[in-house]
């Protein structure tokens, strides 16, 4: 076989909904910088290991933006690593430790912990909803998608009644293979207009949210972000807000209730689920394990090398576009002890499902806490909570960079 | 244990406020870490070892 024909392609299909593809481990073992096809044609160097993965996400030498004329293209048909927009925001040294401070402040442990009680008032009532309408109900539709969409357009005060169409810009911009150019551009148009309104409106009149605050700081010679920084910023966020979360909820659901192996699940059907039920002091490092364990992450992390490095031994020239899958290196067996079981108790537990470095997931604590309040409001409230469809026929969310289930089917 | 951060590092990612707040807090002002005790008691180690190996900035470093 020559080598042509030995080129993976990537994303890498996989037809089963929260298992990894064989092929992660055989990339682990034998061959961790290995070359790949992307959705638009072009090559790039896909990392699977721990290490690689966080050495290189870490390395403040290499760009997120896919910019550059060697750059390889994500997606033929255009989205967010590729476009200009991801230039708007510094992605590297003083200027984007800048951008980061006047952002991060709004997503600090304390303000999460304070939002808390908003956030189990919002899942208590989806849940209500859900049962109100009857089992089956879809646990992504009724409450892994509202729930994160209500709390991050009260933050950026958006009115989350836009909620359809954030969802399909959101979607247009994270494209791989599922929308035309034509689409995306139209999207990220009607997108950018929108923002650029409610921006306009907030400069009007200010309200207490995160895009009037930005706006009060004053411009660049003040210490702020230029007009088109806090236009950018509101999207990035309201894309960033939700559609992570909203399938990491699902994800999470569906790993809790439907154990890996068949047999194990007929003579302990639901072991996980009891065991919270059990033990909700669980929860917390059973969010960090559900991060860790997701399989279906989506396309993982690029990054541009402006210089040339080594990566497990095998030189990376300058120009080369790198792929870093957190999936992959959170089950690499040399860092994580059994690393294909799902460890409710699992600690530390120091996976890379949010990424490593100086550009690691602005919004995580968020993260962690809209999933800790769904899985603690969901103990409580459907102790006897149950997919409702054999787990063999969960789908995957496909021809996205995020991984998802289309609908996470349950009864209680 | 001695605790030390390095504020230059630190991405606020929260991770070690969630796990030991009696000895890490975040600047209001900037996210950015706020190390509230630099010698922490026996019964808070594990919680901040927890912390030290989990901070996606490796930001907080320990001396035992």
């Amino acid at each position: 076989m020559s080598v042509e024909e030995q080129v993976l392609h990537y994303p890498i299909p996989n037809d089963a909904a929260l298992d990894p593809p064989a092929e992660w481990a055989r990339l682990r073992s034998t061959c961790p910088v290995t070359h790949v096809t992307l959705p638009s044609g072009d090559r790039a160097t896909l990392l699977t290991r721990y290490e690689d993965v966080k050495q290189v996400l870490a390395d403040p030498r290499f760009t997120r933006q896919l910019t550059a004329p060697d750059a390889a293209r994500l997606s033929a048909e255009g989205g967010v690593f590729n476009s200009e927009m991801s230039q708007i925001i510094p992605d590297g040294g003083e200027e984007h430790q800048h951008w980061r401070r006047l952002v991060v402040k709004w997503f600090t442990a304390k303000r999460m912990a304070a939002m808390r009680p908003t956030m189990t008032q919002i899942a208590e009532d989806l849940i209500d909803d859900m049962v109100k309408r009857g089992a089956p109900g879809d646990l992504r539709a009724d409450l892994g998608f509202p729930l994160p969409v209500y709390v991050i357009c009260d933050m950026l005060g958006v009115p989350a009644t836009d909620r359809d169409r954030f969802s399909y810009w959101s979607d247009t911009l994270l494209n791989l293979t599922r929308y035309s150019k034509a689409e995306t551009e139209a999207a990220q148009g009607a997108f950018f207009q929108y923002m650029s309104d409610h921006v306009a409106a907030k400069r009007h009149r200010p309200s207490d949210d995160l895009l009037s605050e930005l706006i009060a700081v004053g411009g660049p010679e003040d210490g702020g972000l230029s007009d088109l920084q806090i236009l950018v910023t509101g999207m990035a966020l309201l894309v960033a807000g939700h559609e992570t979360t909203a399938n990491m909820i699902g994800k999470m659901v569906s790993m809790l209730l439907a154990d890996r192996d068949r047999w194990e699940r007929l003579l302990a059907d639901r072991d996980r689920w009891e065991r919270l039920l059990a033990d909700p002091s669980l929860i917390r490092t059973t969010v960090e394990e559900s991060l860790r364990f997701d399989a279906n992450s989506g396309f993982g992390l690029p990054r541009y090398l402006r210089e040339e490095t080594e990566v497990s031994g095998t030189v990376l020239p300058r120009g080369t576009t790198v792929v870093c899958s957190m999936a992959a290196a959170n089950r690499d067996e040399s860092t994580f002890e059994a690393a294909d079981q799902m460890d409710l108790t699992r600690s530390p537990n120091p996976h890379l499902a949010f990424g490593a470095g100086a550009h690691s997931c602005l919004g995580q604590a968020l993260a962690r806490t809209e999933l800790q309040v769904v899985l603690e409001v969901l103990l409580r409230k459907l102790p006897t909570l149950e997919l409702a469809v054999p787990v063999e026929e969960l789908e995957r969310v496909e021809g996205l960079a995020v991984g998802g289930l289309r609908t996470v089917p349950v009864r209680w | 244990m001695k605790v030390t951060v390095d504020e230059d590092k630190c991405c606020g990612a929260g991770q070690c406020v969630l796990l030991a707040p009696e000895v890490f807090d975040q600047r209001d002002d900037d996210g950015i870490v706020n190390l509230l005790d630099p010698e922490p008691g026996a019964d808070r180690h594990a919680a901040v070892r927890e912390a030290a190996a989990v901070c996606p900035a490796a930001a907080i470093e320990l001396i035992e």
